[in-house]
């Protein structure tokens, strides 16, 4: 006999969709079938179930072997490397809840370490731009019931973000938007014809490494003022045109991601662009909105910042905490040495920093917390996998526009197997003792 | 004016943040009471003494003590921080926040910097010999008040946003420079001798550029606006005059609107 | 459980009427009682003040635009952040703290109990996770309904029994506190870039007036009977001549009058009413209104307010008026963040800097305290700074100070650049009125926590009430020398506990305690309309499922102590 599991929620990307539909086994053990869920999401769900699951700790040996250890040994290794090291670096973060990432947190304090989320590579220079200009932004559900103008700047949502457009952005019948996509105006700003573009009412195919220049030629457009023949790649009667579709509209949005965030400009393109939208709202209703990527790195920053006070790169060597990405970031703190262990959780660096970074993980005591064998669990020295989250066990987590939402347990872990939140509390408890600490 | 010479003696394993090597931390202090100030390795608070040989006492205030940083402070970060007045010499390459929130005196690298220099900069002169990093006479994080005294002077390259937020002072570049100049500035003056890339007074509300050499790709809110015979660091020429960043906000002054300056030598 | 006997203070307590007398306070069980054993360990407050937990009506201190404040502000953070030490959490922001710092503040100068001023009711999560990460005071939040497509929906139907039914259903699913309002139907305009700057303005496409919003809202609050009243931000905040429309939603309140269990006397609770008192058409004529609104508070006993004082620092204002920020950044020009919320609010944050060097800051710094000064009834009046709006909450020693202190006042107002202005255009330099400590214990203390319905619990020291207590080291005996003692007095006290804890010795904390959440459990009847509407919106509007809204499992809220509210025979 089997039992459905409703208002799942997806622990996959930021898009946190909450409609998925589990049916497990009776006991609760057997994870079958999953309904509403992408393609990425199903897989998410289903993997957990596989019959190779690494379910102990490995340490790494001299001769190059792994050796299986108990957890209560992992706890001691990892609480032995963050207590001694003079600067360690605790990164990740994403893929787990908060209640983990606050535990995270404590240990940080305790050992004065940095701490660090995938936002370091990602949408930290989204932070920065939103440090230097603000956030005019909404929820999901304004989109939904209002926009009528929908931008993609630099992401493709048909790939990375796949049940986004249908749940949030293009097709839904809103309150205000009852014809769906025939509500609104469809813009893509990208160099390629990638999938998402090929809905678009208008595709902008930019020159690589020129957002800053065309969101800039959008506000000369806005005021009215005078533009060079071609900015980007794009003539000025488009930019113009473009500018004019904007403004004309009841509710717009701008939905950005990697394409600017992490492209040449970097946390100025994001600058820009809210500043065109910030521009906008004095003629229409227009708001911004990064598509996050993992699933909880919103609730990192936000856990991150109700704490310590700020949303990623946070180092906490002196007691209390600083922040200035260049110095306290992570690829910056690997590529210059700055730092003698690594612990690294809800995330794969070593499959998404640059090379001269990953060597250092690899040179330094480093534990990987992940379920999975992956490039950090393989240059690390310590792997110890824990329960999926949001599969096997709860937890808040922070959608790509902040909304909190309580991930549930679906299925049980593999025998014995401790969540990220045990194992952590584990090792916070283990430093405590050896600070000599209550 | 009282001299202190320290000498790196003992590298750190990692970085030393050196907040202490400053003229207004020395002052009126012996040499033995110098050794004594905090210098940090990571998490681990030390001393000065430990990394450092220091000879000669401060002056009684920060005005009257100059220092010299010998050794190699490649990995020392935060030297001449906040410093109001006096002198500070680093006698080849450091890392980061040279000469960072300074106030005044005087400041001579004789090498490189790495990022964050003269960050928000009020007053005093940092001279770099050789190139700069990112973020030279930038603000901090989230500050929309950046470097808004004071002159600095780097005889090499500059990297990439400097500038950043700039509100007043002075900045000459000898060199190239990356990325970003004065973004979102609202006064201030930089002039950079070199070439320039890209994104040159973006977001700017105010202040002046020069640029002597070449720009890749001009912002498209810089609207040209004719042509001037200018005397720019001693040297005289025909200047290209550029005003912006049209696509920003700007003040009136006399029913005039106030557009950030970009001469361009032609 | 210890004991506790506090001797010798001098007690102020407007609950039992103690205007300074020399009395022991006893504490057993976390109660106050009437006497203890002699194992009780002693607390000399000879010569020292000895009130009850002060209480937070109205701070912006845990949510969505709180943190969007803390990430979007590095700067508030640098150079000033406070190291871990001992048990103390590290903790930085000096206009928005984390949440450690928040409640480490707070407990230091004898706050023992604050309300999260507004929560949008989809980020409910958000909130009690921060409210869970703030030691040692008990927090409480109030759901925003002002902007509801629910509430705006079953008003203009005048169907005031089924507003009444969703209220007790969302208070419930997100364990709020009250209803709070804020710019009624003005921010759903925002959210098409519009506004309602006065009570008739109808709301685009709902067709229903803030004023309808307010007086339905106030006949559904007594219709459940909820301890605290209607929580308001009127429309038109901030801009010169406000002050009418002020009075317009003032007005609101005539004729209704307080039903509940709790001993609440009012039926409408005015928030940081100094930004709500201004006159003038414009920012050269902007003058002082404060007069006008407290004469119209004075003779109406159903209403209370708090002032919302300026403190003069560099601050960051934080709102559900959303169009009211992005006003603001377009006079400031400073960073401008904004949030709407789906079907239910939104909220801006813009920083700002009251300067003593602009006429304008000093004036609103004027009506702060004329306002306080004004108004007669000290138990209807209560000290707060809309934290972090008007300034940072951290301040309040500062404005009592200035409440206390006449001298202190003048000093101020001699160091303004533009004096001149700030006397002609306010009272300020004809009010030699100084509040005294019973009336100070009656405006942060037994005021404020009878207007929430919370006057059996806290806000005094009578036996039976819970232990919160403070000491600080102020000698009401003694003639003030510089009205600075003042202020250091009541930055840090000598003793404070809190439900019978002590969290600070000497000024410093010396235990987390065991706070608690606080929320109404109000049960209402059966409505088998508003449940199926509730089904319908979020199926069709809400970007999260019903199930996952009502999600608000032991780990939010681990210490939940709930006021119940039988609404159901009503």
């Amino acid at each position: 006999m089997t039992k459905t599991v409703t208002d799942v929620i997806c622990p996959f990307c930021g898009t946190l969709c909450d409609d998925l539909e589990v049916v497990v086994s009776d006991d609760g053990k057997q994870l079958l079938e999953v309904y509403n869920a992408c393609v990425i999401g199903t897989e998410k769900f289903l993997h957990s179930q596989s019959k190779d699951r690494v379910t102990r700790p490995r340490l790494h040996q001299d001769d190059g072997t792994w050796k299986e250890i108990s957890y209560d040994e992992a706890v001691e290794y990892s609480a032995q490397m963050l207590a001694k090291a003079k600067k360690p670096l605790m990164f990740g973060w994403s893929s787990t809840n908060c209640e983990a990432q606050s535990v995270g947190n404590e240990i940080a304090e305790l050992t004065r370490a940095c701490c660090d989320n995938t936002a370091a590579t990602c949408h930290g220079t989204s932070l920065i731009a939103i440090q230097d200009i603000g956030l005019p932004s909404c929820t999901l559900g304004e989109i939904k019931n209002r926009a009528d103008r929908v931008i993609f700047w630099g992401c493709n949502p048909a790939h990375a973000h796949p049940r986004h457009m249908s749940r949030y952005s293009i097709f839904p019948r809103g309150f205000f938007t009852s014809k769906g996509q025939m509500s609104r105006k469809m813009v893509v700003v990208d160099p390629r014809v990638t999938d998402t573009a090929k809905m678009a009412d208008v595709h902008l195919q930019i020159e690589q490494g020129k957002d800053y220049e065309l969101l800039n030629a959008l506000r000369v457009a806005f005021k009215g003022e005078w533009l060079p023949d071609v900015v980007a790649g794009i003539p000025k009667e488009k930019i113009r045109e473009v500018a004019d579709m904007m403004k004309s509209g009841r509710f717009g949005i701008i939905f950005f991601g990697m394409g600017v965030t992490q492209s040449l400009g970097k946390n100025h393109n994001i600058d820009e662009a809210i500043a065109v939208t910030k521009d906008l709202n004095e003629y229409t209703k227009f708001s911004i909105m990064p598509m996050r990527g993992h699933y909880n790195v919103t609730g990192s920053g936000e856990v991150f910042a109700w704490q310590f006070g700020f949303p990623y790169s946070v180092d906490l060597t002196r007691g209390f905490a600083r922040y200035n990405p260049g110095d306290t970031s992570t690829i910056d703190l690997l590529v210059r040495g700055e730092v003698d262990a690594m612990f690294t959780i809800g995330s794969d660096p070593g499959a998404h920093f640059p090379i001269s970074a990953v060597q250092q993980i690899a040179k330094v005591p480093s534990v990987c917390v992940d379920p999975h064998l992956t490039p950090t669990t393989g240059v690390s020295k310590l792997h110890v996998p824990v329960a999926f989250n949001g599969v096997e066990v709860g937890g808040n987590c922070y959608r790509m526009d902040n909304v909190p939402i309580d991930c549930r347990k679906v299925v049980e872990p593999p025998e014995g197997m401790l969540t990220d939140e045990q194992f952590l509390i584990k090792v916070r408890d283990r430093v405590r003792q050896l600070k000599g600490v209550a | 004016m009282e001299t202190v010479t320290i000498t790196m003696k003992n590298l750190p394993a990692l970085y030393l943040e050196a907040d202490n090597v400053s003229p207004d931390a020395f002052a009126g202090k012996t040499a033995a009471q110098i050794g004594d100030l905090h210098v940090y390795e990571g998490n681990v608070t030390s001393t000065l003494g430990k990394y450092f040989e220091i000879s000669g006492n401060a002056g009684a205030t920060a005005a009257d003590t100059k220092i010299i940083v010998k050794g190699d402070v490649k990995k020392v970060k935060y030297l001449g921080f906040k410093m109001s007045a006096g002198e500070l010499v680093v006698e080849g390459n450091t890392d980061q926040y040279a000469g960072g929130w300074m106030k005044g005196g005087k400041m001579l690298v004789k090498g490189n910097v790495e990022a964050f220099a003269g960050t928000a900069m009020k007053g005093g002169e940092l001279t770099i010999e050789g190139n700069a990093g990112n973020y030279l006479g930038a603000a901090y994080r989230g500050d929309w008040r950046g470097m808004s005294g004071g002159k600095i002077l780097v005889k090499g390259n500059a990297g990439s946003d400097i500038g950043m937020y700039m509100l007043g002072g002075e900045m000459i570049i000898n060199g190239n420079v990356d990325v970003h100049v004065c973004t979102h500035a609202e006064g201030g003056k930089v002039i950079i001798k070199g070439n320039a890339k890209t994104k040159v007074g973006g977001q700017m509300v105010d202040g002046t550029i020069y640029v002597f050499g070449t720009i890749d790709v001009m912002m498209p809110g810089f609207k040209p606006a004719g042509e001037l015979e200018l005397e720019v660091e001693g040297v005289k020429a025909k200047f290209a005059h550029y005003i912006g960043d049209t696509g920003e906000r700007h003040k009136k002054k006399k029913g005039q609107v106030v557009y950030g300056n970009l001469y361009k030598k032609i | 459980m210890s004991e506790y006997i506090i001797k010798n203070g001098n007690v102020f307590d407007p609950v039992q009427g103690i205007k300074g007398d020399k009395a022991d306070i006893a504490i057993k069980a976390g109660k106050i009682v009437d006497k203890v054993g002699s194992g009780a360990k002693v607390i000399d407050a000879k010569g020292k003040t000895v009130m009850a937990g002060a209480v937070e009506i109205h701070a912006h201190i845990a949510g969505p635009k709180v943190n969007m404040g803390r990430i979007y502000r590095p700067e508030d953070k640098l150079f000033t952040c406070t190291p871990t030490k001992g048990m103390e959490r590290m903790g930085g922001g000096a206009s928005i703290p984390t949440t450690f710092k928040t409640g480490y503040e707070y407990a230091k100068m004898g706050y023992t109990t604050a309300m999260e001023a507004a929560m949008p009711p989809l980020f409910s999560r958000h909130v009690h996770e921060e409210i869970r990460d703030t030691p040692i005071i008990d927090e409480g939040a109030f759901p925003v309904f002002g902007n509801n497509w629910f509430v705006l929906e079953y008003l203009k139907n005048k169907e005031v029994e089924n507003t009444a039914a969703y209220i007790a259903w969302l208070i419930r699913a997100t364990k709020g506190y009250a209803v709070k309002v804020v710019n009624p139907g003005g921010t759903e305009a925002w959210a098409w870039g519009l506004n309602c700057l006065s009570v008739n303005d109808p709301v685009p496409y709902f067709d229903i007036t803030p004023a309808e919003i307010v007086t339905g809202l106030i006949e559904a609050n007594e219709y459940l009977g909820l301890p605290h009243s209607l929580h308001i931000h009127p429309n038109n905040l901030g801009n010169p001549g406000c002050y009418e429309t002020t009075l317009d939603t003032l007005r609101l309140t005539e004729g209704y009058k307080a039903k509940n269990k709790f001993g609440r006397e009012q039926v409408m609770h005015l928030t940081h009413t100094q930004f709500h008192s201004y006159g003038g058409t414009n920012w050269g004529d902007f003058e002082s209104k404060a007069k006008e609104v407290t004469d119209y508070v004075n003779k109406s006993k159903n209403i209370t307010i708090d002032t919302g004082n300026v403190t003069l620092d560099e601050t960051t204002t934080m709102t559900a008026d959303g169009p009211f920020e992005h006003h603001l950044t377009g006079l400031n020009h400073l960073k401008w963040a904004n949030i709407d919320v789906e079907l239910e609010t939104g909220s801006g944050v813009v920083p700002y800097i009251y300067s003593p060097n602009i006429s304008v800051c000093a004036i609103q710094w004027a009506i702060g305290l004329e306002v306080a000064l004004m108004m007669k009834d000290p138990m209807r009046c209560y000290i707060t700074t809309d934290h972090p709006n008007a300034g940072p909450f951290t301040r309040y020693p500062r404005v009592i100070k200035w409440l206390m202190s006449a001298k202190a006042r003048e000093a101020q107002v001699n160091a303004f650049k533009h004096k001149d202005k700030v006397l002609s255009q306010t009272s300020i330099g004809t009010l030699d009125r100084e509040i005294s400590l019973y009336e100070l214990a009656q405006m942060t203390r037994a005021g404020p926590a009878k207007s929430l319905g919370l006057a059996s619990m806290c806000g005094g020291l009578k036996p039976g009430m819970d232990a919160d207590v403070a000491v600080y080291n102020f000698n009401p005996d003694k003639p003030v020398a510089n009205p600075d003692d003042i202020e250091k007095a009541f930055s840090r006290c000598a003793h404070v506990f809190k439900s019978g804890v002590e969290v600070v010795t000497n000024g410093e904390i010396v235990s987390n305690g065991h706070k608690r959440t606080l929320w109404v459990n109000v049960k209402a009847k059966e409505n088998p309309q508003v449940m199926r509407d509730i089904n319908e919106k979020f199926l069709k509007y809400y970007s999260m499922t019903q199930a996952n809204y009502e999600s608000l499992g032991h780990h939010f809220v681990p210490n939940p102590f709930a006021v119940e509210v039988d609404a159901t025979q009503g």
